[in-house]
């Protein structure tokens, strides 16, 4: 009963997504005029609806509901509780689900919230909100029903695959989800605008909270999974450049140039075309990243379906959806101006040059991660990896964190590189000093080393802004940006480091023995039988100590999991100010001897601190802009009432 | 006659021996340098370089350096040995794109199937420099 529900509601959802697109075509007419008061109203109730179908799944997944198809084949009643709700979303046609719910979600919110733009513009947004989602429901009721029950219901349950049986399936796809789905309101909004020919400031300032709202979810999924790999997989490599990784960082990156070429269309009434074209390609790539995942086109715990229907499915509606608004932005590009002039050195001319090194980082990691698939359909098989991705990227990222620095520094529409002569030179003195200091002490390889310095006098430069400024009276929004800058510079530093210091010991010990890595002394004290609700362990009871101080126990495990059977390693870490040990215990190898594998890595977890401080930035921003907006409100408002008091 | 059958029995037994572990392969112990590290850290370093971009044929997108398939570690056993023996680390790879093709290897070289790769990024970079020069001078 509860699974028809369920499906009952998203049935209903798809249906009012259908109302919201006529009501929003017709109303652009003056005849349809009376059709525009139901688009809101629709936009509303099909969030609502969505979100109960997603509930009522999340209530089969707890109940174990073997009856269902989806939760037969992917969860098992052994399973503890979070692990049963969080499967939910841990396959195919449930994180499907969880998508089209974010952006039938989404589009309620513009449609309860939104009232800055013209009335016509926010119709054609709605409609083209609509039009997108319409086409992940047919994708869900035609071919990936998650509520399709069994003819018998299954004794048990077939489980859901260990390595995702960590806590960090709770929180991961749903945060990466809103920040995919989140974007598809830009690319809305950039359509409305294009439809209706109002591409303003407005329309900027108006798209701007969602943009940041998208990609701060972006950046926490991102750094929250790029740390879930790394103690998950028991290596210690934190980006593996694997496709599925690169289908995140896309949409980032075409959401960082975004909200830069908007800070500008906002504020100068410049960049009016590439701000329309960036709101297109950032969803495009999340719906290329959802291609990629879901089509079962690459193969690893994240591509849940084998299915080439599937695949051929979410071919077309990507064909249809970045096919279509390509086309609309060709036909009208050349009736949006390009707004307003600058000069080489201002701010916009440092955002346009920041713009175009972040395009063309994510055109390589595009081309990275497309290329052995083209070559592979004329059987050809190549391997792209972090030797090919790191070199190439560092040749655009680097010149970008040189701007970056600078950028903040100078003034809107006209500036002289000699008015900051004294803050770039001492920059420029730090960094000369760390080259020297890192060249001396200890030789790394070229990349680690400029990624060492850049970060240096990114991290001094950032917090340059901030000079002669009354800090009380800076915008919040402008602390969000040193932040964000600031953030960058700290993850920089953790990953150059992490490439240039970390150090490995792998080691057969018995129990009593030592091993030593870096400056830490790890004795293996014990090995123990351990269980939990569906699993069998080997957990190694570890003596650690840093530098010959007090020891610390930590207890990493091999685990046994039986349904399904899997084995996987569960790393113990320890953290400090400077680093963190990693250990993993691994087979036994000879009588009585077990293989540790260790690892010091100096700095590592500055990169996710990093990720952390740029999310925080972007909150910040947040709460700047939208306090400026209400604000400007009231402002209004109230000048508004004085008018009429006056006109009374 | 009656020696030689017995012969062929003892063969026959010994030769059920030999086909049984090579079943059974998964199960087997990893080979000596899968989870051994080389004893002189210059040779270590060089063979970890060389590990960290030959890619695990058995995994999703990882380096046999972080994988736990048995396969990966039979690498890395190759990879140490042959680096231990004095072998240059470009020979080793070399030995390795010829028995597994390039796919094999994530270090770029360029050749007929990757020259894309590299001549793209190069294209966006002047690409790049035009838009930019353009833009600057019509503004400037």
């Amino acid at each position: 009963m509860i699974a028809e529900l369920g499906l009952a509601a998203l049935w209903l959802a798809a249906a009012l997504a259908a109302l919201q697109l006529v009501a929003g075509i017709l109303a652009q007419r003056d005849s349809g005029a009376s059709l525009a008061m139901l688009a809101r109203p629709a936009a509303i109730m099909q969030g609502l609806l969505a979100a109960f179908a997603f509930l009522m799944l999340l209530v089969v997944f707890a109940q174990t509901d073997l009856s269902v198809k989806l939760v037969a084949m992917n969860s098992h009643s052994e399973k503890p509780l979070i692990f049963k709700l969080a499967g939910a979303f841990g396959n195919h046609e449930g994180s499907m689900l969880l998508w089209i719910t974010i952006m039938a979600l989404s589009g309620a919110l513009i449609a309860a919230l939104e009232r800055r733009l013209p009335e016509k513009t926010m119709l054609a947004t709605m409609a083209a909100q609509a039009f997108v989602g319409l086409g992940f429901y047919a994708f869900l009721l035609f071919s990936s029903n998650p509520f399709e029950r069994l003819p018998q219901p299954a004794p048990e349950g077939m489980g859901l695959n260990p390595l995702l049986q960590d806590i960090g399936l709770v929180f991961h796809p749903p945060t990466l989800y809103v920040g995919y789905v989140g974007l598809s309101v830009a690319f809305s909004f950039a359509v409305g605008a294009l439809l209706t020919r109002q591409v303003t400031p407005d329309f900027a300032r108006a798209m701007r909270p969602w943009v940041l709202g998208a990609w701060i979810f972006l950046t926490l999924g991102i750094t929250a999974g790029s740390y879930w790999a790394y103690y998950e997989l028991g290596w210690g490599g934190w980006w593996f450049w694997d496709p599925v990784e690169n289908a995140s960082l896309m949409p980032w990156l075409a959401a960082t140039a975004l909200l830069h070429s908007a800070s500008v269309l906002a504020a100068r009434d410049a960049l009016r075309a590439w701000t329309i074209m960036l709101g297109v390609i950032a969803f495009s790539m999340s719906m290329v990243g959802t291609f990629l995942v879901r089509s079962g086109i690459l193969t690893s715990v994240h591509a849940f379906a084998v299915d080439p229907e599937r695949g051929t499915f979410i071919l077309v509606l990507l064909t249809i959806y970045i096919g279509g608004a390509l086309l609309l932005f060709g036909l009208r590009a050349g009736t949006v101006s390009e707004g307003e002039r600058f000069s080489v050195a201002s701010r916009e001319a440092a955002l346009v040059f920041n713009n175009v090194m972040l395009s063309a980082i994510l055109g390589v990691v595009l081309l990275g991660t497309l290329y052995p698939l083209v070559t592979e359909a004329f059987n050809v098989r190549v391997s792209v990896g972090p030797p090919y991705f790191n070199p190439v990227g560092a040749l655009f990222v680097f010149p970008m964190i040189l701007v970056m620095m600078v950028g903040p520094l100078l003034r809107w529409r006209r500036d002289t590189i000699s008015r900051l002569a004294k803050p770039l030179a001492l920059v420029a003195a730090a960094m000369a000093v760390g080259l020297l200091l890192i060249a001396v002490l200890s030789p790394v390889g070229i990349l680690p080393l400029l990624g060492l310095v850049l970060s240096l006098g990114l991290a001094i430069a950032s917090l340059m802004p901030l000079r002669g400024r009354k800090l009380r009276l800076l915008p919040i929004a402008t602390w969000g940006m040193i932040m964000a800058h600031f953030g960058i510079a700290v993850a920089l530093f953790g990953m150059a480091s992490e490439s240039a210091f970390s150090q490995e010991k792998l080691a057969a010990v018995k129990v009593g023995e030592s091993a030593s890595v870096g400056p830490w002394t790890v004795v293996l004290a014990d090995v123990v039988p351990t269980a939990g609700p569906n699993w069998t362990a080997l957990e190694g009871r570890l003596l650690v100590s840093y530098k010959g101080g007090t020891a610390k126990e930590i207890d990493p495990q091999s685990r046994n999991f039986w349904a399904p059977p899997q084995e996987t390693t569960e790393s113990a870490l320890v953290t400090r100010w400077n680093g963190q040990l990693y250990a993993v215990v691994g087979r036994e190898a000879g009588p009585g001897r077990w293989q540790l594998r260790l690892w010091w890595k100096p700095f590592v977890p500055f990169i996710w601190y990093g990720g952390v401080l740029v999310a925080l930035g972007g909150v910040l921003a947040l709460i700047g802009r939208v306090a400026a907006d209400l604000k400007r409100r009231n402002v209004k408002s109230r000048s508004a009432l004085r008018r009429t008091e006056k006109a009374a | 006659m009656m020696a030689i059958l017995r012969m062929l029995g003892i063969l026959a037994a010994l030769s059920i021996l030999f086909v049984l572990p090579s079943r059974a392969q998964d199960s087997l112990p990893p080979a000596p340098f899968a989870y051994t590290q080389l004893s002189d850290p210059e040779q270590e370093a060089k063979a970890q370089a060389l590990m960290e971009t030959l890619r695990c044929l058995k995994c999703q997108s990882q380096s046999i350096a972080d994988s736990d398939a048995p396969m990966a570690g039979d690498m890395r056993h190759q990879v140490r040995t042959r680096i231990a023996a004095g072998e240059d680390p470009e020979a080793i790879r070399a030995w390795l794109v010829d028995r597994y093709g390039d796919y094999v290897s994530y270090a770029p070289v360029v050749s007929e199937t990757t020259w894309p790769l590299f001549v793209i990024p190069l294209l966006i970079v002047l690409l790049a420099g035009i838009v930019l020069w353009r833009r600057m001078r019509a503004r400037g």
